[in-house]
């Protein structure tokens, strides 16, 4: 029996071999014929015109931005929500919040897409007096929202396994409670709440649904109000008709994507880590 | 004595914070009211009995989602089929069997890495490999193999967690009866972290049912009417993939409203099956 | 001497468990006073209620008259925090914060609305020397407070307590997690602390309250049996019950 409960844990470590190793093979190809300065940094994606040019950097600038965007607004709210639910609330009330948050977690991407784009496309349309309202700005609002539950949830888990004696030293030395919890339990809990926002990053870097749904799709370079396109929605809009080298590249924007995942998963696991050490 | 009473400084920077933390927890919760409220609000009216258990046709230019959702339960299945058993084995080696730490690390690094991919990414694997090296048709079952691969980590991590709670006396007790290993995992072990599995499922069938991505290049978007074993060669959209291409490809927002409704529905008796699960089992557990 | 606390008729209930019964007591100023008796008997319980740090545990109620320098504790106009700042604490294991030994100083200083570095280096210093650990730590006050010994981290929370200018300072069981020549150092550090603090200690260790402590309160399941001054109290006690306690016959 030991040798097939072996092989069934060795399961995922071949997956995961065959994901890097098939992404790698796959993605290398196009990068030597486009050249890996054009592909990364060539400012114009035109893959079906006449003379084809494949250069990511809006993919990329887009990518970032939009992240960027999203912590900006998603991880104040939800920091300042899980502080909250983690030392103020009742229990009864961080109950229900609790549970409305993982409902929120549990909602799949297309329906928040579906709402930004009936929503939110036509409000940002109407508010700000642009031809489209299908922009960077939606997709950041989106994208804030989905990041939300995994901010509050993994900040909520360090703030409570925060040590009840760094709380009452700082009580008695006449601090009011939330002077407490935000210049003592905070500091004490910021390798879990770091952990909190890389999580973010990398869900928001790997959305592509929902904001295909809001972004627009052009491949412009990013500007807030403008129609853009992500590393992901650049790989999910061609795919289903692509050929030839067109196809080629979009496995190298897999690849690219894969890698900035990769990294981001590193700097979640030195978080956690860290976070437990504590 | 000096007057040490709290300064009007402090007393606005704690007033700022409550204002603060007032605002964020008004904004997540008025959000989830508003999601619920408007997806329902838009999306029931417009369920209908026709629409559940028809199929589309051009002719008729009627819309009915029952393949979508018959493919859905296919994926559903089919995916845990396969899942289960090799989530929970792995589990029971990195609990019961693994010896070697270094085999155990690098288990769990894989496990925590598959769970870090975003879902396009398993979309355009799960093609190269299922449908290029395999030379699958675009199928449910090229769909839902990619989301047996997809949902392992979280099947092992609900099942592994579940284990460690079971108590080293059950396993000592029938060891010291002389059982074998495997006697023992199977007789004791694992009738006690059922709950564990169970909840794995749970979460499975939700992320199973949210997911889009990984489908949308592996299982593809038909409309068929199929069975079973049928069905699991062709290519079908879940529901999840039905509700994006109507609204995002054929502009029919009210069905994609409907389904919408109908994934919101379900999202909120798979949270509520979760935590009674839980409560369930901890309940059992402490009598 | 001039009496700085005074407790009249206090009593204490957690829910519905009366935790303290009609308890009476004065503390005189710059005095060390040690509060003993068996585990559960009320001791930190009382301790605890002098700078409210009870408030924080869900359905206390106190009855009864708890006035420091003739303030009621419990009273309308009195700032909790304003309380703390005035009597200050050392817990039982050390806790200092998670960052560097300055910031742990200077924590209450800044949170009291202190701002300026020089200001905040004088009290660093002065605090640190207060607390007889200048010299180990002058080299290294950013490096964190996590990286000290135990002794070493129970000198420097009485150091952080020192720095708000306190002017009673509760110890709960404050060595008892430390070994002997650590606790030595702090007893010689308490000793010189009483000129200018008043200190009010719980402790298990009769040796201890016998080496530094000018008067005993002895308490026995939420009774305060006997209270007076400390070398009296060991040579003759007034009450079998505490003659039993501290002869070791229970406890």
């Amino acid at each position: 029996m030991h040798g097939i409960f072996l092989i069934l844990g060795l399961v995922t470590v071949a997956c995961v071999l065959m994901i890097s190793v098939y992404l790698v093979i796959s993605g290398i190809p196009a990068i030597g014929e486009i050249g890996l300065f054009q592909f990364l940094f060539g400012k114009v994606w035109a893959s079906t015109a006449a003379e084809p040019s494949f250069g990511i950097l809006p993919f990329i600038l887009t990518s970032i931005y939009g992240t960027a965007g999203a912590i900006l607004i998603g991880v104040p709210v939800g920091f300042l929500t899980s502080v909250y639910l983690a030392k103020l609330a009742n229990p009864k009330i961080k109950a229900v919040i609790q549970s409305a948050v993982s409902l929120l977690a549990g909602i799949p991407s297309v329906v928040y897409g579906l709402v930004g784009m009936v929503v939110l496309v036509p409000a940002i349309r109407n508010i700000f007096q642009i031809p489209d309202g299908a922009s960077l700005l939606a997709a950041i609002i989106v994208l804030a929202v989905m990041i939300l539950p995994s901010i509050i949830n993994v900040s909520l888990t360090a703030l409570e396994a925060v040590p009840k004696e760094y709380e009452d030293a700082s009580l008695a030395l006449g601090a009011t409670p939330i002077e407490t919890y935000f210049r003592v339990s905070v500091p004490a809990a910021k390798s879990g709440i770091a952990a909190a926002v890389v999580l973010g990053v990398g869900r928001a870097i790997g959305e592509a649904m929902a904001i295909m749904m809001v972004a627009g799709n052009v491949a412009n370079m990013p500007t807030l109000f403008g129609s853009v396109r992500f590393l992901t929605t650049a790989v999910a809009s061609e795919m289903s008709y692509s050929s030839g080298l067109q196809r080629q590249a979009l496995f190298s924007i897999a690849l690219v994507l894969f890698l900035f995942i990769m990294l981001i998963n590193g700097a979640l696991n030195y978080f956690l880590k860290k976070s437990k050490e504590n | 004595m000096e007057n040490k009473t709290i300064s009007k400084e402090r007393r606005a920077y704690i007033a700022l914070m409550r204002v603060l933390m007032g605002i964020s927890v008004a904004l997540t919760c008025g959000l989830v009211l508003f999601m619920i409220a408007y997806v329902l609000g838009r999306g029931i009216p417009n369920i209908t009995w026709e629409l559940l258990s028809t199929k589309p046709s051009y002719l008729s230019g009627n819309i009915g989602i029952l393949p979508d959702i018959l493919n859905t339960v296919y994926v559903i299945i089919t995916t845990l089929l396969i899942v289960l058993p090799v989530g929970v084995g792995a589990a029971i080696y990195l609990t019961e069997y693994a010896q070697n730490k270094k085999m155990v690390a690098a288990i769990e690094y894989a496990a925590e890495t598959l769970s870090g991919i975003p879902s396009i990414i398993y979309g355009l694997v799960g093609m190269l490999i299922f449908l290029q090296l395999f030379g699958m048709q675009t199928s449910l079952l090229a769909g839902a193999l990619t989301l047996v691969i997809m949902n392992l980590p979280t099947i092992m991590r609900t099942t592994q967690e579940s284990l460690k709670t079971v108590p080293q006396s059950y396993r000592e007790g029938a060891f010291g009866l002389g059982a074998g290993k495997w006697r023992v995992i199977r007789t004791v072990v694992l009738p006690d972290c059922i709950d564990g599995v169970i909840t794995g499922c749970i979460l499975s069938i939700g992320r199973i049912l949210g997911e889009s991505a990984a489908l949308l290049f592996t299982a593809g978007f038909a409309h068929a009417l199929n069975g079973f074993v049928d069905g699991l060669g062709k290519s079908g959209a879940t529901l999840t993939v039905a509700m994006y291409v109507y609204a995002k490809e054929q502009g029919e927002f009210e069905v994609a409203y409907a389904i919408a409704a109908i994934l919101m529905l379900l999202t909120v008796i798979i949270n509520l099956s979760a935590t009674m699960v839980g409560k369930y089992f901890k309940k059992r557990r402490n009598v | 001497m001039k009496s700085i606390i005074t407790v009249k008729d206090m009593c204490l209930w957690y829910g519905q468990t009366q935790a303290l019964k009609n308890i009476s007591m004065d503390i005189e100023e710059n005095s060390i006073t040690a509060l003993i008796g068996p585990s559960g008997c009320g001791k930190s319980t009382f301790l605890r209620s002098l700078n409210r740090m009870n408030d924080l545990i869900p359905g206390v109620k106190i009855t009864g008259e708890l006035k420091y320098r003739d303030r009621d504790i419990f009273g309308k106009d009195m700032d909790v925090n304003e309380l703390r700042r005035n009597i200050g604490m050392v817990f039982q294991k050390p806790n200092p914060f998670p960052m560097s030994i300055y910031d742990n100083i200077a924590y209450g200083p800044r949170t009291h609305g202190i701002r300026s570095k020089a200001q905040l280096d004088e009290i660093v210093e002065r605090s640190l020397r207060g607390a007889a650990i200048w010299d180990e730590t002058k080299d290294r006050l950013k490096k964190s407070a996590l990286g000290m010994s135990g002794g070493q981290q129970q000198r420097l929370c009485i150091a952080r307590a020192l720095a708000v200018e306190p002017d009673v300072l509760l110890m709960d069981e404050p060595t008892s997690a430390l070994d002997p020549i650590s606790t030595m150092k702090i007893e010689e550090l308490m000793e010189s602390l009483k000129k200018q603090y008043t200190i009010i200690i719980v402790t298990h260790n009769m040796q201890q309250a016998v080496r530094i402590s000018d008067s005993t309160a002895f308490f026995l399941l939420g009774d305060l049996i006997e209270y007076g001054n400390t070398e009296k109290m060991f040579a003759q006690p007034q009450d079998k019950r505490t003659e039993d306690y501290i002869t070791g016959r229970f406890g």
